[in-house]
């Protein structure tokens, strides 16, 4: 690569996309399951399940997409604490992107449920039985779950304010649907 | 860069309202928003007598003992289910026999309903988990009506059982049962029902809905609650302690396939008695073990965990009790330390 790159690779955008979607459908499905007690209730614990696992390949995909090319640089003239937050609340969107559906599969593990996605593929348990590894995967779960919803907000509320504010081209970097590699020269 | 004449204000607003509005929706969905809606949370809490729960125990039949034993599968359900379960072969069980009762000390003689809970794995890695109880049917067609049940059985308005009933006709069944049925002196003698239906899919596909039954094979003796009282407050888990202790116990498992048109979304309809019965196998229960320190104390018998070949039906209760077991446990394995484990080397 011998530019700089002003956009996410085509790959990586697909990336964020199919995940952004999944995440929300799972922070929702997340906090509806447990405060029903419908027939509902059984399918979407179902699908929360599946659609975990699912989120975790494509994270894991999407990680190592981003080890490989990168990111575009942030705006030279992003102030020093937007860029901080920046940085800091992407660590943070991969680690829970990749820790939340472990830590589902660990507290379901440590209950002794059988772990059971996509309508039958039955997956090992990753923790021996035991009620307090379950209690302290459970809180981690519930209240990560919080803080995961609170950050996606925060994220959203940074894109729009790149896109409609600062119209920096930050929005753009993961918006844009073109195909097109567009690499500015090096500075 | 922004603009510098740029109105920013409709911009930010416009953000605001986006987050705003996403956050709500999450609310919304949480149920924060609806104080009425039958949460698993409320319903758990509904079951808590005045005194407030049994920590560290189920929140309902919070009272039992464990046991494992066999499940030996004669072959004839594979017929109805292709589940592996059903094959002829022996496959260990994990259950546990309790007391429908939110009280873990409660008396014997004062609970009405006997349960039993049964975890059957198999080879393939598959689980089938089950609790069942002794009445022939069950007491409210609906997990709203049970939520309504628990309130009104501990109201401290005199009417309350009265209003209730007036309000739930289908209550009369399981109430003649509560009122006349004999009282068995061990669960041994008990015969066990899943109540609600669920389907069996065969290996063509095909689709049967079922109940199913475990019929003891002891004799039942019955006994008046006072002389159950008379014989101590746990003789129940006494007395089957020592019987399993003497000589492994038996239950026959048959299965009852419905009619087209027959109730299966509603436990307190029993199916009319000419209904096609297969007996699929025998419960085989070969050791006690206390509770405290059993194998089956931290097992939620989720009657949702079903093998490939098992799937709900539309009897709403398999969901509301998957949902409502799953609070219990999740409130009472945090609760470990108001129930502290006594053999050396256990978990804290």
């Amino acid at each position: 690569m011998t530019g700089v790159r002003q956009r996410f690779t085509p790959l990586q955008r697909l990336l964020h996309w199919l995940i952004a979607v999944c995440i929300l459908a799972m922070l929702f499905i997340g906090v509806g399951m447990v405060s029903t007690a419908t027939p509902k209730f059984l399918p979407l614990i179902a699908i929360h399940k599946s659609l975990g696992i699912a989120i975790l390949v494509l994270a894991l995909i999407r990680l190592a997409v981003r080890l490989r090319y990168g990111a575009p640089a942030l705006p030279a003239d992003l102030p020093e604490p937007m860029k901080l937050a920046a940085h800091l609340s992407h660590y943070a969107l991969y680690a829970l992107m990749i820790g939340m559906p472990l830590i589902g599969w660990a507290m379901l593990s440590a209950a002794a449920y059988p772990v059971v996605v996509f309508g039958g593929v039955r997956l090992p348990a990753i923790l021996p039985q035991s009620d307090s590894l379950h209690t302290w995967f459970w809180d981690a779960h519930f209240y990560l779950a919080f803080a995961f919803f609170a950050l996606v907000l925060l994220h959203v509320a940074a894109a729009l304010f790149h896109a409609l504010v600062r119209r920096d081209g930050v929005f753009e970097a993961m918006a844009s649907v073109s195909i097109h590699d567009e690499v500015a020269p090096a500075e | 860069m922004p603009e510098p004449n740029r109105p920013m204000l409709g911009s930010l607003a416009l953000i605001a309202i986006v987050i705003g509005a996403g956050a709500a929706a999450f609310a919304y969905t949480a149920g924060w928003f609806s104080p009425q809606r039958l949460t698993p949370t409320r319903l758990v809490e509904a079951l808590a007598p005045a005194a407030g729960p049994s920590l560290g125990h189920r929140r309902n039949h919070a009272k039992g003992i464990c046991f494992t034993g066999e499940f030996e599968a004669n072959g004839a359900g594979s017929e109805l289910s292709k589940a592996r379960v059903f094959a002829s072969g022996r496959y260990p069980v994990l259950g546990r026999f309790n007391l429908a009762t939110p009280d873990a000390n409660a008396p014997d003689a004062k609970v009405r309903v006997h349960g039993l809970g049964i975890r059957i794995a198999t080879p393939d890695g598959q689980e089938w988990r089950s609790a069942m109880i002794d009445p022939p049917v069950f007491a409210v067609s609906t997990p709203q009506g049970f939520y309504e049940l628990q309130l009104a059985s501990k109201s401290k308005d005199a009417n309350a059982m009265k209003n209730f009933i007036a309000a739930h006709p289908e209550f009369a069944a399981f109430g003649a049962w509560a009122k006349n049925a004999p009282w068995t002196d061990s669960y041994a003698e008990d015969r066990f029902n899943s109540l609600n239906s669920f389907v069996f899919v065969d290996k063509a596909g095909a689709a049967h809905v079922v109940r199913w039954s475990l019929l003891p094979a002891a004799q039942p003796v019955s006994i008046s609650p006072d002389d159950l009282a008379r014989r101590g407050p746990d003789y129940l888990e006494q007395e089957i302690a020592r019987r399993v202790a003497g000589a492994p116990q038996h239950w026959a498992m048959v299965v009852t396939i419905a009619s087209p048109g027959d109730p299966t979304a509603d436990p307190t309809k029993a199916w009319p008695p000419d209904r096609r019965t297969v007996e699929v196998g025998t419960l085989v229960v070969q050791k006690i073990e206390a509770e405290r320190d059993g194998p089956c104390r931290d097992i939620n018998f989720d009657p949702a965990v079903l093998p490939t070949g098992i799937r709900p039906s539309d009897d709403p209760f398999p969901a509301a009790r998957s949902a409502a077991y799953m609070k219990s446990y999740d409130l009472r394995t945090a609760e470990a330390k108001d129930y502290p484990r006594t053999t050396t080397g256990a978990k804290p």
